[in-house]
C-alpha cells in the first residue's frame, strides 16, 4: 500500500491543526463581542471630546495654548498602536504599510519621524525596519485601562511641549465591521479646528474658571481619550480579523483534508486491486 | 412652544442622554449655571453634582462626578467622567462612602491620602444633593 500510512498520518496533523484553528476562532468570536461592546460604549464621548476640541480650535481665543498653534514642521510624531499577538490577518501588516506610505511622504520632505509604538507587533516591526523609537509600550492585555497608556503618551506630548516634534499622529486600525478593518490615522497635535462655516466667524468662549487651567485639563482629556479609543478600537479589530483569519483556516484545513482522502483512498483500492490480481492470476497458473 | 435647544451628555462610559430641554442646570466650577438657548458660548470644568434638564415642565435629573461643559449656539455638550440617571445613585452607598471619607480624612496619613479622600467625600456630598433634589421634585 503505497504511501498509505504517509497520508494517514498527514490527516491527523492536519485534524489536530483544524482543531486548534477552529477553538482559536470559537475564542476570537467571544471576544470579539465583548471588545465591540465596549468601543461603542466609548465612541460617544470621544467623538463628542473631538467635536468640542474642534470648536475650541476655531475659537478666535486670546490664550494661546501650545497645542493650538500650528508650526513650522522639522519633525513629527507618531502613536502607532498595534496589537500584541500574532495570527490575525493581515492587519498589522496593512496598518505598517499605510503606516510606511505616510513616512516616505514625511521623508520626502526632509521631515524627519518620532515613534511611540503600543503593541508588541509593531515594537518588533520597528525595530527590525528601522526608525526612531522614542516610547513603546507592549503587552497591555485585553483588559487594560486609560492609565496604563498615559506613560508613552506623555513622552510625546512632552517632546511637543519641548519643541522637538511639531505635530502628532495617532494611527490605528478602525473597526467597521468584522470583515473590515481600516487603517486609521488622525492628527491629535496641532488641534485641527472644526470645518463647518458656521465656527469660522469671530468669535470665542466664555471660560470658567479660566482659560489656561480649563484648557491644560481639557486637552490632556482630550489626548487621553482618543488614544485609549484608538486602542480599543484596534483589540475590537484584532479580535474581528483573528476570527476571519482562523474560521478561512479552519475551512482551509477541511479541504486539505479532503484532498488527501481521496488520495488515501485511491492508494487503498489501487492496493486491494493489485492484490485481488495477483490472486487471480496466481490461481490461474496453478 | 417654548425655545428648545439639543443637549448631549456623554460619559466616557456610555452615551447616557440626548435630546430637546428648555433649559439645563448643572454645577460649573464657580457655582450652579442654568443655560437656556441664545446663551453665549461657555466652556467651563464641571464639579461633582446634579445636572437638571428642563423640558416642558418635566425635570430629569442626572449626576456627573466632573467633566466639561460645553455651550454652543445650537448644542450643549456634557462630557462627564461618569455620569449616572440620579435614579441609579445609591444613597446608601453615597452615605457610606461619605463616612469612609470622613473617615480618612480626619485620620489623615499624607498629603496625597487626604487628597483623595477630600475628593471621595466632595463626590459622596454631590452624590447627597443630588438625590435631595429628586425629592424635591418629588414633593413638589
Amino acid at each position: 500500500m503505497a504511501g498509505g500510512k504517509e497520508v494517514r498520518t498527514q490527516i491527523a496533523s492536519i485534524k489536530s491543526t483544524q482543531k486548534i484553528t477552529s477553538a482559536m476562532e470559537l475564542v476570537a468570536a467571544s471576544k470579539m463581542r465583548k471588545a465591540q461592546e465596549r468601543m461603542n460604549r466609548g465612541r460617544p464621548y470621544s467623538n463628542r471630546i473631538r467635536q468640542v476640541v474642534g470648536h475650541l480650535a476655531s475659537a478666535a481665543s486670546e490664550f494661546h495654548h501650545q497645542f493650538m498653534t500650528a508650526r513650522e514642521v522639522k519633525r513629527v510624531g507618531y502613536i502607532i498602536i498595534s496589537t500584541d499577538r500574532g495570527l490575525c490577518g493581515g492587519l498589522n501588516v496593512n496598518m505598517f504599510k499605510s503606516a510606511l506610505r505616510e513616512m516616505k511622504e514625511w521623508d520626502d520632505n526632509d521631515v524627519e519621524i518620532d515613534l511611540c509604538l503600543i503593541g508588541a507587533k509593531a515594537a518588533s516591526f520597528f525595530n527590525n525596519y528601522g526608525g526612531n523609537i522614542v516610547a513603546a509600550k507592549t503587552h497591555i492585555g485585553d483588559d487594560f485601562s486609560a492609565s496604563d497608556l498615559i506613560g508613552s503618551v506623555k513622552v510625546m506630548l512632552d517632546s511637543y511641549d519641548e519643541g522637538k516634534i511639531d505635530k502628532l499622529y495617532v494611527m490605528f486600525n478602525r473597526f467597521v465591521n468584522t470583515m473590515t478593518q481600516k487603517p486609521m490615522s488622525l492628527q491629535l497635535l496641532p488641534l485641527v479646528p472644526d470645518e463647518e462655516e458656521e465656527y469660522k466667524r469671530h468669535w470665542d468662549y466664555i471660560y470658567e474658571p479660566d482659560d489656561a487651567s480649563l484648557l491644560e485639563g481639557l486637552l490632556a482629556r482630550y489626548i487621553e481619550s482618543l488614544v485609549y479609543q484608538g486602542v480599543v478600537d484596534n483589540i475590537a479589530c484584532e479580535q474581528a480579523a483573528r476570527m476571519i483569519a482562523m474560521k478561512s483556516a479552519t475551512d482551509n484545513a477541511g479541504d486539505m483534508i479532503d484532498d488527501l482522502q481521496l488520495v488515501y483512498n485511491k492508494a487503498r483500492q489501487a492496493s486491494i486491486t493489485q492484490e485481488l490480481s495477483e490472486i487471480v492470476s496466481g490461481a490461474a497458473a496453478v | 412652544m417654548a425655545m428648545t435647544i439639543h443637549c448631549d451628555i456623554v460619559s466616557a462610559e456610555e452615551k447616557i442622554f440626548s435630546g430637546l430641554v428648555e433649559m439645563v442646570v448643572a454645577t460649573g466650577s464657580f457655582g450652579d449655571l442654568g443655560i437656556a438657548p441664545g446663551h453665549a458660548p461657555l466652556l467651563t470644568e464641571l464639579k461633582p453634582g446634579p445636572v437638571r434638564m428642563i423640558n416642558n415642565g418635566e425635570e430629569e435629573i442626572f449626576y456627573a462626578s466632573g467633566g466639561f461643559l460645553e455651550v454652543q449656539p445650537r448644542l450643549i455638550t456634557i462630557l462627564a467622567d461618569t455620569a449616572l440617571r440620579a435614579t441609579d445613585v445609591s444613597e446608601a452607598a453615597a452615605l457610606e462612602a461619605k463616612k469612609h471619607a470622613e473617615q480618612a480624612m480626619s485620620e489623615q496619613k499624607s498629603e496625597v491620602d487626604y487628597a483623595r479622600a477630600a475628593s471621595q467625600l466632595a463626590e459622596a456630598v454631590a452624590q447627597l444633593r443630588t438625590l435631595s433634589e429628586i425629592r424635591k421634585k418629588v414633593g413638589r
